[in-house]
C-alpha cells in the first residue's frame, strides 16, 4: 500500500468511530485520567457491556485538557453528535451505558458538552464552553480524540503529511518555512527555531544529532507528558523533519523515567512508524534518572553520553558543539509538535495566531487555587486575566487572586495587579517572570508569598547539580534565610542579604537553572515586600499560612459546641463544654489543624500572628 | 605558528596566542584574576565563577573559558565584579571547615589567596547563615587523605582522575550536599582508585593532601621503578626523602606519576639498608672496612679466570655502572659471561627485532602513542605495569584513537578498547598470523612499502595463505570474523602502533611471537613513520641501558658483536679480549650447578626469586665458590654471598638511565648514602684497581659516560650537559643531532637496509591435561615491584591488592569447591606452593594468576627456554589446584 492508500484506509477506520454503526466510548486514559480513576471506569464499562451483551468499541484516548472534570468519557452513537461527560463515577458510568447507549437518551448529568468529529474538523458545544472558548487547540488538537497507540488515527487526521512535504523540500525551504512561521522554542527561552536549525545545518561536520528534550521536571507542569501521551506521533514527525533538515545521524528522545506511559506510547509509535516505512532516521529513547537539571540542554547531553548530568558553559552552543562534541539541535517536545503542525496545516495558520514577536499558541498547565484546572492551549498574547478568569473560571471558594506563579521554579510571581500582562516571551520577561515551559500556578490570598519563594528555593536547591558555587551555595543560603523568616527567626538585615545573594546567583551562575533560581525570591521581594517585612518585624504571616506565625481561633458566633474539635485535638488544647463555644489554649496548641478539618460549622479560623 | 592576538585588559594592551583564554592571557602577563577551578594543563571547568570578567557590552563571562579575540576589551576588576566575587568567596568560606593554621595546604591554598585578595572580613561572613558541609575525612588511603570539609568542589581532582582513565571519583549527590566521592561513597581504599595521587597534586586547597612530610628542598631526577622513566622532583628534608612529584617539564610523563613513583621512594631511607661491607666468616657476616673488602675480593678473584667467572649486571643500575661491570668482566676477568635480567623480559625482542628490523628497542616514542590512529596493545597489562604509558594510551583513545586489546585476561585497558580479542594463553602467533592473513585477503597491504623496504614478503605470503582459518579459530578460541575485524581496523588506520610486553616475550616461543608482530607491522607499512611502530615496553628503569651498555654475553656496548668489533674494543681498552661468546643468565646457573662457574659477581639483582624454576638457582648459588653480591638491601640472594657490598641507591649517585623509548636521562645525587655505602661504579673501579688492571681510573660518572660516547655511536652526540633537560633519545650521533624520535625513517639498520619477514613457528610448551588442568599466568601488580627489594620497605603498599594470592575465576572456584580466602596447594611439574584464593572475574575460566612478587611462585615455573633467546617460559605453566 502506498501512503495515499494507507491514509484512505485509516480515515475509513478512524471516522467510523464517530459516525459508525457501532457505538464508541472514548475514555480519557492519560496519566491524569488514570489517576482520577479512568481504569476503574473502563472496567465498569467493560463489565457492563459484557453483561448487557452490547456491541460497542472502547477507545482509550489522551487528555482533552479538562483536568478538573476527570475521569472523562465521550459517547458516540450513530450520526448524532457525541456527548462528553465528566467527572464520571461508577454509577454515572453504568447509567450512561444504560441510558445513552442502550436507550439512546442523553444523561443530563455532568455533561461537558457535545462533540462532533469528521473530516472537515471538530466542533460541538464543548468547544464553546467557558473552559474552551478562548482556547485554540492546535498542538493539542488530537489529544483526547485519537487513540495515541493507533497510528491510523494519526494518519487519518493529516499525520505525516508534514513529513512527506518536508522530505520533498530542500533544507533551505524547510528553514524558510519555519522562519516564516515565527516559531520560537517552546522550552522556555524562546530562541527562534529556524535559526537554531540553520546554525546546526551550517556547522561543518559529517556527524550531527537531533535531540527531543522531554525531561519535563517543573513542579506542576505536565504539558509535555500530556502531549506525548495523547499524540506521540506529532512529536516524532517533528523530530524526523528536523533530522532530515540538518541531516542528523541519529535522533534522541530524552524522557523522564517518571513518565512510563509516555515512554510506552512513544515506543509503540516508533514501532508502528517503522512498519509503515517512514522511520528514516534512527531514534533512540534515553530515560532520565530523575535529575531536574538534566532538562538543561548541556546537562542533558552529558547524561546521554553517560556522564553525570552537569551543565557546561555556553558558548559553544550545541549547534556547534553538542552531543559527543558534534553539532546538535535540541528542542522541546512542544516545539517538535509545532513543527509537524506547521508542515501539516500550513505556515499561515500558525503565524496567524499570536503576537508580532511571539507567534502561534502555547500550552500551559493551569493549576492552583482556581476553579477549572487543566491543560490549556491559548494563542500567545492572551492575557493572564483571560486565562485565570475566563478559562479557569476564577479563584475557587470565593477567595481573591493574589498572584500568578508562572514559569515554574525558574519563573516569578506576578501580583494580581499585573494580570493584564499578555502571555508572550517578551512581556513576561520584562515583568520579571519567564515563559518557562508553561507551568501556571494561580495563588489566592490564602497563599504566603514568602513560603512560595521558600518552596521553590527548596526545590532548586535540592536539584542544583552542585557544579557552580553561586547555585550550589547561594540557593542554599537563600533557603536557610527563608527557612528562618517563615519560622519567625528572620532579622531586618536578611532582606538585604537575600537581595545580594539572589543578584549574585542570578548574575554569576553557570546555567539557566542557577541564573533563574532566584526569580521566585526576587519577584516576591519586588511585589510582596510588605509580606517579608511583616514576617520579620511583626512575626506575623498575613496569609496565616506559616505555622509559627499564625494561630487557630474559634469563632464564638459560629461554634455550636459540638465537641468534635475538642475530641480531635491531639494535645487537649481545646477546652469547653457541650453546646457552649469552645476555646483554644494557644500555649498548648500544636497548630496541627485537626480541629479545622473536623469542624462542620466553619468556626475554626486561621489568624495571622503567633497568637 | 599561532597567530598573536592583542586584547585590552583593564586598559592594558597584552598579547597572547590565538586560542588562549582571557585567563591564560592574564596569567601569562602576570596579572592575577581570582580563580579556583582552573589549573594550567587541564580543561577550563567554569565552576567557581570567581574569574568572571566584564566584556565591553557589560556581559559577564568566565575568563577561564572565554577565548581571546583580537581587539577584545575586558574588565577584570570593577565594583560589580568584586561584589559578586565577594559573595561567592564568602559562601565558600562560610561552608569551609577547619583552621587554616592546622591545614597542610596553608601557604599554598588558593582559597586563602582569594580571601585575602578580596579582603573577606567578619562582616561578610556573619550576615550569612552558618552552613557546614559534610566534613568527614577519608583517611583510608595510606598515602593521602581526603578531607571533605575543606573541599570546594572545583572538580580538578575529578578531571585529573578522568584524564588517566581511572574515574574513581566524581561529583556525587546533588544540591548543597554535593561532594566528591567514589562509587557508592565507599572509602577510597575500597574503590577503584589506583592511588596515583594525580588528584592530590591538582587540589588547590587542603581537601586532598599527602600524608607525608613536606620537603625542605627538591632534586630533579628520574624514577627508579619501571622502564617508562618518569621525571621526578625528589622532596628531601634533611637527609631523608619524604616526597616526590612529577616533573611537569619532563617529556615522558609531563608531571604525571603512578603510586610507586609518587609515594614509594622512601625505601631509600630504610633502616634496613646495607651500610658496611660484609664478609662471611664461619657462616656469619662480619662488618669490614672497604679496604679490607676490596683487598679480599681482589685476592679471591685473581684466582679465577675466564670461564670460571660470571657477572650479572643490573637493570636498576646506571648505564655507567653497567658499562663498567661488563668492562670489568671482559678486561679484568677475561670473560664474556655477563648478562642481566633482560634475559627474563625482552631478550626475545632483542633477538627478533634485531634480526627483522635491525634494533631491539622501541621503534617509536611514548608520546607518539597519543597521535596513533590505532593502538594494538597485546600481551601488556599496561595500567598495572607501565601506568604512565597507559595514561597516554587512554588519552589517545579519548582523542579518537582506536584501541585493540589482545589479552587472555579482561584487563583494565579493555574498558577503553574498541575491539577486545581474548585469546587462549600462549596462542599469539596464530592470532597475529590470522590478522596477517585477513590483511592479505582484504589486500590491505602496503605494496609500495613491501617493494621498497622489505624482503621475504612473497614467502611469508605463501606461508600465511596456507594457514587454515579453522585451525586458527580452534587454537586461539577467537572467531575469524573477530580477527578480521581487528586486522581491518589495524591495517586501515593511517598510523597504527603496537605496544607489547611480557605477555608476548615470556613464552617458550617468545621470539616467534615478536617475529609475528614485526611481520604484522611490516605488512601494513607501520614502521619508519611517526606514530606507528612496534614497541616493546621495557620493564626496568634501565633495562634498555643495561643492554645498550653491552651487559650481554655476545655483544659489546652499542650492540657491537664480539666477533666483528673485538679489535675496536681491544684497541680502546688496550688489552686482549676473550673470543668465546659468554653464557646467558640461565646457563650461568646451570653451569654453576655443574661446578664450572666458580665465582659470580651479582650487582643489584635478586635471581633467587626472579629466575624461572628457582630450585635450580638455589642449587647453583650453593655450588658457587665465591659469590659477591652488591646491593642496597640484604636480599634472599645475599644470604648465599661470601661478600656483600653496600651500594648507593638511585638517589645517592649521579649517572644516566635509558628508558623504554631509548631516552637517556640524567639522575642526580640527592641525599648522602647511608653509612659506608658507595656507588656501584666506584666499587667496580676500586676492585679493578686493586687487581692492578688499568682502565678504571674514573673520578665520576661523567668521565665514564665520556668513554661510553666514544665507543657507542648511538650515544656519540650526548653529554651530561645536553641531557640536562628531559634527556635525548638514541641514536644521537653528533653534537648537533637532536636524537631520534622514531627509528628507520630512512632505512632499516640491517645490512641491505631492508626489513625482513621471518616465518615464526608456533608451539606450546605445556597444555593443560588431566594431571595439571589449570593454566597459571604470572605477572606484576601495580602496587609491588619485582622481587619487592624496594617495595617491601613501603608499608603503605601492603594495604593494596593482595599480591600473595592465587587469583581465579569464581566459576572455577565453585567447581573446585573453594571460596575466597581458602587456601589451595598450587602444584606444577616443578614444585608446589600454598596460596590463598582470590576471585577475579577478569580471568578466563581455567586460567589462574599469581604475581611474581610472591617469592615462591617461580618454584612452579619452568626453566625450559625459548631456543632463540634463552627466555624461560615464565608466563604460562600448567598447574593443579588442591584445596587445603
Amino acid at each position: 500500500m502506498n501512503f495515499e492508500e494507507l491514509v484512505q484506509e485509516a480515515k475509513k477506520e478512524y471516522y467510523s468511530i464517530f459516525q459508525g454503526e457501532l457505538p464508541a466510548i472514548l475514555i480519557g486514559s492519560a496519566t491524569c485520567g488514570i489517576s482520577a480513576g479512568a481504569n476503574e471506569i473502563t472496567k465498569v464499562i467493560e463489565d457492563e457491556i459484557t453483561r448487557e451483551n452490547i456491541e460497542a468499541r472502547i477507545i482509550p484516548v489522551g487528555c482533552i485538557g479538562s483536568c478538573y472534570a476527570e475521569p472523562i468519557i465521550g459517547i458516540f452513537k450513530g450520526k448524532k453528535e457525541g456527548v462528553l461527560y465528566g467527572p464520571v463515577n461508577k454509577n454515572l458510568a453504568k447509567k450512561i451505558i444504560k441510558e445513552n447507549i442502550m436507550e439512546d437518551k442523553t444523561v443530563k448529568e455532568n455533561i461537558l458538552g457535545t462533540i462532533h468529529v469528521n473530516e472537515a474538523g471538530t466542533g460541538g458545544s464543548f468547544f464553546e464552553s467557558d473552559f474552551m472558548r478562548l482556547q485554540s487547540r492546535q498542538i493539542l488538537r488530537r489529544c483526547g480524540l485519537i487513540n495515541p497507540e493507533d497510528i491510523n488515527h494519526y494518519l487519518a487526521t493529516g499525520g505525516y503529511t508534514g513529513l512527506l512535504k518536508a522530505l520533498e523540500m530542500g533544507a533551505d525551504e524547510i528553514i524558510n518555512t519555519i522562519k516564516k512561521s515565527g516559531l520560537r522554542g517552546r522550552g522556555g527561552a524562546g530562541f527562534p527555531t529556524w535559526l537554531k536549525w540553520n546554525l546546526c545545518r551550517q556547522s561543518n561536520s559529517q556527524e550531527k544529532y537531533i535531540i527531543c528534550n522531554a525531561d519535563e521536571g517543573d513542579p506542576g507542569a505536565f504539558m509535555n507528558r500530556s502531549l506525548l501521551e495523547g499524540d506521540p506521533h506529532s512529536v516524532l514527525e517533528g523530530i524526523l523533519i528536523g533530522a532530515h533538515t540538518i541531516k542528523a545521524k541519529k535522533a534522541y528522545i530524552y524522557c523522564r523515567a517518571e513518565y512510563p506511559a509516555a515512554l510506552k506510547k512513544l515506543k509503540k509509535a516508533m514501532k508502528d512508524l517503522e512498519k509503515i516505512g517512514l522511520l528514516n532516521t534512527e531514534i533512540v529513547i534515553k530515560k532520565g534518572a530523575g535529575a531536574f537539571v538534566c532538562g538543561e540542554e548541556t546537562a542533558l547531553m552529558a547524561s546521554i553520553e553517560g556522564r553525570r548530568g552537569m551543565p557546561r558553559t555556553r558558548p559553544p552552543f550545541p549547534t556547534t558543539k553538542g552531543l559527543w562534541g558534534k553539532p546538535t539541535v535540541i528542542n522541546n517536545v512542544e516545539t517538535f509538535a509545532a513543527i509537524s503542525l506547521i508542515f501539516q496545516e500550513g505556515v499561515e495558520q500558525f503565524s496567524s495566531m499570536g503576537t508580532e514577536s511571539s507567534k502561534g499558541t502555547k500550552t500551559f498547565s493551569l493549576v492552583g487555587d482556581i476553579k477549572r484546572t487543566g491543560l490549556i492551549e491559548v494563542p500567545l498574547g492572551t492575557t493572564l486575566k483571560e486565562v485565570i478568569f475566563d478559562i479557569g473560571g476564577g479563584i475557587k471558594n470565593g477567595e481573591n487572586l493574589k498572584a500568578v506563579q508562572i514559569g515554574g521554579p525558574s519563573g516569578g510571581c506576578l501580583p494580581a495587579s499585573m494580570i493584564d500582562t499578555e502571555i508572550d516571551y517578551d512581556s513576561l520577561t520584562s515583568a520579571g517572570a519567564i515563559m518557562g515551559s508553561g507551568g501556571l500556578v494561580v495563588l489566592s490570598d490564602n497563599s504566603c508569598m514568602v513560603e512560595i519563594a521558600r518552596y521553590f528555593l527548596e526545590f532548586t536547591q535540592r536539584e542544583s547539580c552542585g557544579k557552580c558555587v553561586p547555585c550550589r551555595l547561594g540557593t542554599q543560603q537563600m533557603l536557610l534565610i527563608l527557612n528562618d523568616i517563615v519560622q519567625g527567626n528572620g532579622n531586618p538585615e536578611d532582606i538585604e542579604t537575600l537581595h545580594e545573594v539572589a543578584e549574585t546567583v542570578k548574575a554569576a551562575s553557570l546555567c539557566g537553572l542557577g541564573q533563574t533560581a532566584p526569580n521566585p525570591v526576587l519577584t516576591t521581594l519586588k511585589y510582596f515586600m510588605e509580606e517579608y517585612v511583616e514576617h520579620i518585624m511583626d512575626k506575623r504571616c498575613p496569609a496565616a499560612y506559616c505555622r509559627e506565625l499564625m494561630h487557630y481561633f474559634i469563632d464564638k458566633e459560629r461554634c455550636t459546641g459540638c465537641m468534635a474539635c475538642l475530641k480531635a485535638c491531639p494535645n487537649n488544647a481545646i477546652v469547653g463544654v457541650e453546646n457552649e463555644p469552645h476555646f483554644i489554649d494557644q500555649v498548648k496548641c500544636l497548630k496541627c489543624g485537626s480541629c479545622m478539618d473536623v469542624c462542620r460549622e466553619g468556626a475554626i479560623l486561621k489568624v495571622p500572628g503567633p497568637g | 605558528m599561532k597567530r598573536r592576538m592583542e586584547i585590552i585588559l583593564d586598559g592594558q594592551r597584552i598579547r597572547v596566542d590565538e586560542g588562549k583564554s582571557i585567563l591564560d592571557a592574564a596569567l601569562e602577563n602576570n596579572i592575577y584574576i581570582p580563580h579556583l577551578c582552573f589549573r594550567p594543563g587541564l580543561d577550563a571547568f567554569g565552576a567557581c565563577r570567581l574569574c568572571l570578567v566584564e566584556t565591553l557590552d557589560g556581559r559577564l563571562v568566565t575568563a577561564c573559558e572565554t577565548p581571546v579575540e583580537d581587539g577584545m576589551q575586558v574588565i577584570s576588576d570593577s565594583d560589580r565584579l568584586n561584589r559578586i566575587r565577594r559573595v561567592i568567596a564568602s559562601l565558600l568560606i562560610n561552608g569551609h571547615v577547619g583552621d587554616c593554621l592546622k591545614c597542610p595546604r596553608s601557604g599554598e591554598c588558593k582559597l586563602e589567596d582569594i580571601s585575602s585578595y578580596l579582603g573577606i572580613n567578619d562582616e561578610d561572613l556573619t550576615k550569612l547563615r552558618e552552613f557546614k558541609i559534610d566534613d568527614s575525612i577519608d583517611d583510608s588511603n595510606p598515602f593521602f587523605l581526603k578531607d571533605n570539609g575543606k573541599c570546594i568542589l572545583c572538580g580538578l581532582c575529578v578531571q585529573s582522575c578522568d584524564i588517566i582513565g581511572v574515574n574513581a571519583i566524581d561529583f556525587t549527590f546533588r544540591g548543597a550536599k554535593t561532594k566528591i566521592g567514589t562509587f557508592m561513597d565507599k572509602p577510597l581504599i575500597d574503590s577503584i582508585c589506583v592511588s596515583c595521587g594525580e588528584c592530590v597534586e591538582t587540589c588547590p586547597v587542603g581537601a586532598l593532601v599527602k600524608k607525608s612530610e613536606k620537603p625542605s628542598r627538591e632534586v630533579k631526577t628520574v624514577c627508579p621503578y619501571c622502564g617508562v622513566g618518569c621525571g621526578i622532583y625528589l622532596g628531601i628534608r634533611g637527609d631523608r626523602i619524604v616526597s616526590a612529584r612529577g616533573d611537569p617539564e619532563n617529556p615522558v610523563n609531563n608531571g604525571r606519576l603512578c603510586v610507586k613513583g609518587r609515594f614509594a621512594l622512601n625505601f631509600v631511607n630504610s633502616s634496613e639498608r646495607l651500610e658496611k661491607p660484609l664478609i662471611k666468616e664461619d657462616n656469619e657476616f662480619k662488618e669490614v672496612e672497604w679496604d679490607e673488602a676490596i683487598a679480599f675480593i681482589a685476592d679471591k678473584l685473581s684466582k679465577y679466570n675466564g670461564d670460571e667467572f660470571a657477572a650479572i649486571a643490573s637493570a636498576k643500575c646506571t648505564n655507567e655502572e653497567n658499562y663498567l661491570l661488563q668492562k670489568f668482566t671482559r678486561t679484568v676477568m677475561k670473560s664474556n659471561n655477563i648478562d642481566h635480567c633482560a634475559r627474563l623480559c625482552h631478550a626475545p625482542s632483542l633477538v627478533a627485532l634485531s634480526e627483522s628490523l635491525g634494533s631491539g628497542a622501541m621503534t617509536n616514542s611514548i608520546n607518539e602513542l597519543k597521535k596513533a590512529s590505532c593502538i594494538l596493545a597485546i600481551g601488556t597489562n599496561t595500567t598495572e605495569t607501565h601506568p604512565v604509558i597507559a595514561y597516554k594510551v587512554i588519552e589517545a583513545v579519548k582523542n579518537g584513537s582506536k584501541l585493540i586489546v589482545v589479552n587472555p585476561t579482561r584487563i583494565e585497558l579493555v574498558r577503553h578498547a574498541d575491539i577486545y580479542l581474548r585469546n587462549k594463553p600462549g596462542t599469539d602467533v596464530p592470532l597475529i598470523l590470522g590478522m596477517c592473513k585477513a590483511i592479505i585477503e582484504k589486500n590491505l597491504i602496503d605494496h609500495e612499502f613491501m617493494k621498497k623496504r622489505t624482503e621475504g614478503f612473497e614467502s611469508f605470503k605463501e606461508y600465511v595463505y596456507d594457514l587454515e582459518w579453522d585451525e586458527i579459530e580452534s587454537i586461539t578460541g577467537i572467531s575469524r570474523d573477530k580477527i578480521r575485524e581487528a586486522a581491518i581496523l589495524y591495517a586501515s588506520s593511517p598510523a597504527a602502533s603496537i605496544i607489547y610486553a611480557m605477555g608476548i616475550t615470556q613464552h617458550f616461543n617468545g621470539t616467534d611471537n615478536v617475529f609475528a608482530l614485526s611481520n604484522l607491522a611490516l605488512l601494513t607499512g607501520n614502521l619508519g613513520r611517526a606514530n606507528t611502530g612496534i614497541n616493546p615496553l621495557r620493564g626496568q628503569n634501565n633495562v634498555q641501558g643495561a643492554s645498550d651498555m653491552g651487559a650481554l654475553p655476545d655483544l659489546y656496548p652499542g650492540y657491537q658483536s664480539i666477533d666483528d668489533a673485538r679489535e675496536k674494543f681491544e684497541k680502546k681498552w688496550n688489552c686482549k679480549l676473550p673470543k668465546e661468546k659468554g653464557l646467558i643468565l640461565p646457563k650461568i646457573f646451570e653451569r654453576a650447578c655443574k661446578g664450572k662457574i666458580k665465582a659470580l659477581y651479582i650487582m643489584g639483582e635478586n635471581p633467587i626469586l626472579s629466575e624461572a624454576d628457582i630450585n635450580n638457582v638455589e642449587e647453583a648459588l650453593k655450588s658457587i665458590e665465591f659469590l659477591i653480591v652488591q646491593d642496597i638491601f640484604p636480599s634472599e640472594t645475599s644470604k648465599f654471598a661470601d661478600v656483600i657490598l653496600p651500594a648507593c641507591s638511585f638517589a645517592e649517585k649521579d649517572g644516566t638511565f635509558t628508558n623504554t623509548e631509548r631516552r637517556v636521562q640524567l639522575i642526580k645525587s640527592a641525599v648522602r648514602p647511608p653509612g659506608d655505602a658507595k656507588p656501584d661504579w666506584w666499587i667496580i673501579c676500586k676492585i679493578a684497581e686493586k687487581m692492578g688492571v688499568p682502565g678504571f681510573e674514573f673520578e665520576n660518572p661523567r668521565e665514564i659516560f665520556d668513554e661510553i660516547r666514544e665507543l657507542v655511536p648511538a650515544y656519540g652526540g650526548m653529554s651530561y650537559k645536553r641531557l640536562e633537560n628531559g634527556g635525548i633519545q638514541w641514536p644521537c650521533r653528533s653534537r648537533d643531532d637532536p636524537g631520534t624520535v622514531f627509528l628507520y625513517k630512512d632505512g632499516f639498520t640491517r645490512e641491505n637496509g631492508r626489513a625482513k619477514f621471518i616465518l615464526p613457528s608456533f608451539r606450546l610448551f605445556e597444555t593443560p591435561d588431566e594431571d595439571y588442568p589449570f593454566i597459571l599466568i604470572t605477572g606484576r601488580s601495580l602496587y609491588q615491584y619485582h622481587t619487592r627489594t624496594m617495595t617491601s620497605k613501603i608499608k603503605g603498599l601492603e594495604e593494596f591488592k593482595d599480591w600473595k594470592s592465587l587469583e581465579m575465576n569464581p566459576i572455577d572456584g565453585e567447581k573446585l569447591g573453594v571460596r575466597e580466602g581458602d587456601f589451595v596447594l598450587v602444584k606444577s611439574r616443578r614444585g608446589s606452593v600454598k596460596a590463598k584464593v582470590r576471585f577475579n572475574e577478569a580471568l578466563m575460566e581455567g586460567v589462574t594468576f599469581m604475581s611474581f612478587h610472591f617469592a615462591p611462585v617461580n618454584r612452579l615455573t619452568s626453566s625450559v627456554r625459548d631456543p632463540l633467546s634463552g627466555m624461560p617460559a615464565l608466563k604460562v605453566s600448567c598447574v593443579d589446584l588442591i584445596p587445603q
